[in-house]
């Protein structure tokens, strides 16, 4: 009796547990609701992971289950007992293999994912490039195309592909933004890009992934994508009412604090490579062709560097200062 | 003057928080109460005579899991004040400095002061009885290891009350972990607690690939051996090679720190990545390290307690060799998004799926281990029992986080920390508890309670999934870890979170059962006179409980696999042979006092070391000169120890046979 109304209760607490999870409600869960091409095959390979690893949770859970009950040892169990069986080269064979055939399968999605993703999302468009600096504790965006720069706040045109120049003015720190796709560290001193596009319109969360101390439980952003129209608009606004990013002014946005999101109509042109050099860069040739790129790209020229750019820079982008030990 | 000390003492303890000073108090009347047990029952000889200078495996053993079970108490703790913290959003609870401070520590403890030791622990107690030898290859090396480890462990500890303690993550990476963001004593707390125990990790680890090696009992091959004994040896392989890094890792870090060198700051030329890769060449095989012999301990068990040898042990043994072995190549799937570009990922995104194969592996034999066997449930089996569906989902998201492109959208989430909580709890933990209980006997001679240890049992597997499978949740809802609060931006998450804190504290409510399991235990469990109260299969359960301290009496020839099971058949059969076996004088060793003060004159050497970059002064002057010479004498007296010990010839001792006759005689053998 008494039993019974503990495993009730019991019962009664997980049904509750899985009823609070699911009226958490889906649109919750933004990693498997994606809105962009990159966090789209990133989606598909969760859930093909999930149901290859299913296809073996499964039946050895029940396996489990079945052989817990069948042989337990209770007097009068008809269940055989062979205490001498200890080998059976066939089965070795068939669960060595499972295994092997389960990741076999697996593993060829993700080598064939990475590769994939490691190209240009959308090579014919040109992209739109945005320049993250991660601060203590806030992110700066450049537009170095539009000349405006803003904090905690990104806005981007949907369908375009957005080329991100990520870099680190303080401890290392992991650029995420769920619905556009995964997340890639910026890293003082280095210049990696990040290539994510928006499908549609709709406000979607950013955050700090990587812990960089006292306030690094403040660093969210939010990404507003809309049409490309009103993205100019928005642009335009902000060059009309924003106040200018001066040097002292980086100077003080980059002291440890928390902020609120900010806007600036302008910044000084050479402020991110300075960044990036004056936190190491220097000592790595290799971040040459990420900057050049931008300043192609400020030219709005697409040449063959942009290209070469894009072919690395995508969300498998290479480790620039490493390749530069060659 | 007295300005100057009040200045001082500012600096140098943790000051300004009520649970600091509540914990101060604690700990001071503990100390108290300890010292005044001691002198008031006489026991200071004892204890210096018994344990504090003791070379016994078993001994040494028994400190080791009493130590990390108190580890595991300061870092369950430090996760229910996380949990607190996290219940609701906008929690006032911790500030965002105490809480990073908590969980650097948390994961510090747990990995390398609470699953080190009571793995040290479980491999003293057993090894040397499993294999029918009488004590480690090195007894002395092996003091020397565990004092290390207890004075490394205390000196990371301490930082909770004097000078900080590091809250840079537990692994402490650059540049957060440098200078420039982390001044303070707390990072050097970090790198010379680690750096001391380490020594001492790395000595077991020869150790006992040493023991397992030459000290089998005559007759054992290697394809003999019982699984536990195997799973040491894969497990110390990766020792030997993982621990010098983090070694040389840690010591640059240091120099970085306190010469101001540049490793590991870009702005000089150096790099954090190689810090993050270095310490991660240490970290994945430490986790391996961790849970290859926890394979170990569920094979022993599931084999006792289905009355079946293991399936397929040939098959056991090369899983376990080759996880060790594969073990080393999978380290950079730990950042796969710092974008090593797709040809490296892909590699370690492969050779880490390719870990499920073996552990698969092992699995199916496990259950085919109690296919067509007799399954009782005793304790250590419904741990064991309960270990495969929660391994089997931590491993299956284990795989799920290799597939490198989805990577990128959980690293660092909490579907990550609910994955590593998964195999380490549900695998390293549950194997641990499950090996304490069943090898309780052979250490102590009584049983633990039955069901005060099934309360415990129930309270920690429903609590753990009230507490991780909402994590899983809420890393698909974009939670990221080290967060102190949610409350500006709650996504949903403040739900979750509380029914997390809910789990956290059922598993709180369980270990607060195995400390009363073990309290009555003490005065009610039932004695083991038999020395043999699961039915063993191997050597250990030949001998009575608790073991004496030469173990065996006459050494055991002992052909073939699970040799005490087929010694028991044939007694049953009376084909045992009749003659006795004739004594003959045990060579043992001394004991020494030589690896505690050792041990102690590293502490010393680590303290003044940790505050040397300090900035501590006393009055206008720094202090600097006083730590360094600190730190000198420490080393100096470090390199005495080690002279001393050089001189010393008279290191053994022989147990007459009579005293060996009359041992075995109180234990109700007859010899």
């Amino acid at each position: 009796m008494k039993k019974q109304k503990l495993l009730r209760r019991v019962v009664f607490f997980i049904m509750a547990a899985l009823a609070t999870m699911l009226l958490a409600g889906c649109e919750n869960y933004i990693v498997l609701n994606p809105k962009g091409p990159v966090a789209e095959t990133q989606y598909r390979l969760i859930i093909i992971s999930i149901i290859l690893c299913l296809v073996v949770v499964i039946p050895v859970l029940a396996m489990l289950v079945y052989v817990v009950w069948r042989y337990r040892d209770k007097p009068g169990n008809k269940a055989p007992y062979t205490p001498e069986w200890v080998d059976s080269k066939t089965l070795e064979i068939v669960w060595w293999g499972i295994p092997i055939v389960i990741i076999a399968i697996l593993g060829f999605f993700t080598v064939r994912d990475t590769f994939a993703l490691a190209k240009p999302q959308d090579p014919e468009t040109k992209p739109l490039t945005i320049q993250v600096t991660s601060l203590d504790w806030k992110w700066l965006f450049q537009y170095p195309e539009q000349g405006i720069a803003t904090v905690n706040y990104i806005e981007i045109p949907t369908g375009v592909p957005v080329q991100f120049v990520v870099t680190s003015d303080a401890p290392m720190n992991s650029f995420w933004i769920p619905q556009l796709g995964g997340q890639t560290y910026t890293m003082p001193g280095m210049a990696m890009g990040l290539s994510l596009k928006a499908n549609e319109p709709g406000e979607y969360f950013g955050s700090g992934a990587n812990f960089t101390g006292e306030g690094f439980a403040h660093m969210q952003f939010k990404v507003v994508a809309k049409s490309q129209a009103e993205f100019d608009k928005w642009v335009q606004s902000v060059k009309q009412t924003a106040p200018a990013l001066t040097k002292d002014g980086y100077k003080e946005l980059a002291k440890p604090g928390i902020s609120d999101k900010q806007f600036y109509s302008s910044f000084p042109p050479e402020l991110f490579k300075e960044i990036v050099d004056k936190n190491g860069g220097q000592y790595y040739k290799q971040h040459e062709h990420h900057m050049k790129m931008n300043q192609n790209t400020n030219h709005g020229d697409m040449n063959h560097d942009a290209n070469q750019h894009m072919e690395h820079g995508a969300n498998q982008h290479e480790m620039s200062g490493m390749k530069a030990d060659k | 003057m007295l300005e100057n000390i009040k200045n001082f003492a500012s600096q140098f303890f943790v000051t300004g928080d009520p649970l600091i000073y509540g914990a101060d108090v604690s700990i001071v009347l503990t100390t108290l109460a300890i010292v005044f047990v001691l002198t008031y029952f006489k026991k200071w000889g004892w204890l210096w005579r018994e344990w504090l200078t003791t070379v016994d495996h078993k001994k040494i053993g028994i400190m080791y899991i009493i130590a990390s079970l108190l580890m595991l108490f300061r870092g369950g703790v430090d996760a229910l004040l996380m949990r607190i913290q996290l219940a609701f959003p906008n929690m006032p609870f911790l500030h965002s400095e105490h809480y990073n401070e908590i969980f650097t520590t948390h994961g510090t403890i747990m990995i390398l002061f609470m699953a080190m030791p009571f793995m040290f622990g479980l491999f003293n107690i057993v090894v040397p009885l499993q294999i029918g030898a009488r004590d480690v290859a090195y007894p002395f090396l092996n003091a020397v290891s565990f004092w290390l480890f207890f004075l490394g462990a205390m000196l990371f500890n301490i930082s909770f009350v004097i000078g900080g303690s590091a809250d840079a993550g537990w692994l402490s990476y650059p540049p957060l972990s440098e200078n420039q963001f982390s001044p303070g004593p707390g990072q050097n707390f970090y790198i010379w607690g680690i750096q001391i125990s380490g020594i001492g990790s790395l000595a077991t680890g020869i150790n006992f690939i040493v023991t397992i090696l030459k000290m089998r009992a005559p007759g054992m091959k290697l394809m003999d051996m019982p699984l536990f004994t195997w799973s040491v040896m894969a497990s110390c392989i990766m020792i030997i090679f993982a621990f010098p890094v983090l070694t040389v890792t840690l010591a640059l870090l240091f120099i970085d720190r306190f010469a101001g060198a540049h490793f590991f700051t870009i702005d000089g030329g150096g790099n954090p990545m190689m810090y993050i890769n270095l310490i991660w060449i240490w970290g994945h095989p430490e986790v391996y390290i961790v849970v290859l012999p926890a394979f170990g301990i569920f094979s022993e068990i599931v084999s006792t307690f289905s009355r079946k040898p293991i399936f397929g042990y040939t098959s056991m043994v090369f899983a376990m060799m080759i996880i060790s072995v594969l073990g080393y190549f999978t380290w950079v799937h730990h950042f796969f998004t710092m974008g090593a570009g797709a040809n490296v990922n892909a590699f370690f995104a492969v050779t880490t799926m390719a870990i499920a194969i073996p552990t698969g592996v092992k699995v199916f034999n496990w259950l085919f281990t109690m296919f067509r066997g007799r399954i009782r449930m005793e304790q250590p089996m419904l741990w064991t029992i309960a270990f495969i569906p929660c391994f089997l989902i931590g491993g299956a998201t284990g795989v799920m986080l290799a597939v490198a492109p989805a990577d990128y959208q959980y690293h660092n989430s909490y579907f990550l920390i609910a994955h590593f909580h998964q195999v380490l709890i549900g695998g390293v933990v549950f194997a641990y508890v499950a090996g304490l209980i069943y090898w309780w006997p052979k250490m102590f001679g009584f049983k633990l309670n039955d069901r005060l240890g099934k309360w415990a049992f129930w309270f920690w597997n429903i609590g753990f999934y009230v507490c991780f499978m909402p994590q899983y949740a809420l890393g698909f809802m974009g939670m990221t870890r080290r967060l102190y609060t949610y409350g500006n931006w709650d996504l949903g998450w403040a739900p979750l979170n509380l029914l997390s804190t809910i789990g956290a504290f059922l598993m709180g409510i369980g270990f607060i059962f195995q400390a009363w399991q073990i309290i009555y235990s003490i005065k009610h469990g039932e004695r083991d006179v038999t020395g043999d109260p699961w039915d063993g299969r191997t050597l250990e359960w030949s001998i009575p409980s608790p073991a004496p301290h030469y173990n065996f009496a006459v050494i055991p020839h002992a052909a073939g696999k699970d040799v005490w099971w087929r010694m028991k058949e044939e007694m049953k059969q009376g084909k045992a042979k009749q003659e006795k076996p004739k004594l003959e004088p045990i060579h043992m060793p001394k004991n020494s006092g030589i690896p505690f003060v050792m041990a102690v004159f590293w502490f010393i050497a680590g303290f003044g070391f940790t505050f040397a970059p300090t900035d501590i002064t006393f009055g206008e002057t720094k202090l600097t000169f006083v730590w360094i010479s600190m730190a000198v004498i420490g080393l100096l007296g470090v390199g005495l120890c080690m002279l001393a010990r050089s001189f010393q010839y008279d290191t053994d001792y022989y147990i007459p046979v009579d005293e060996v006759k009359r041992t075995e005689a109180s234990l109700g053998r007859v010899v």
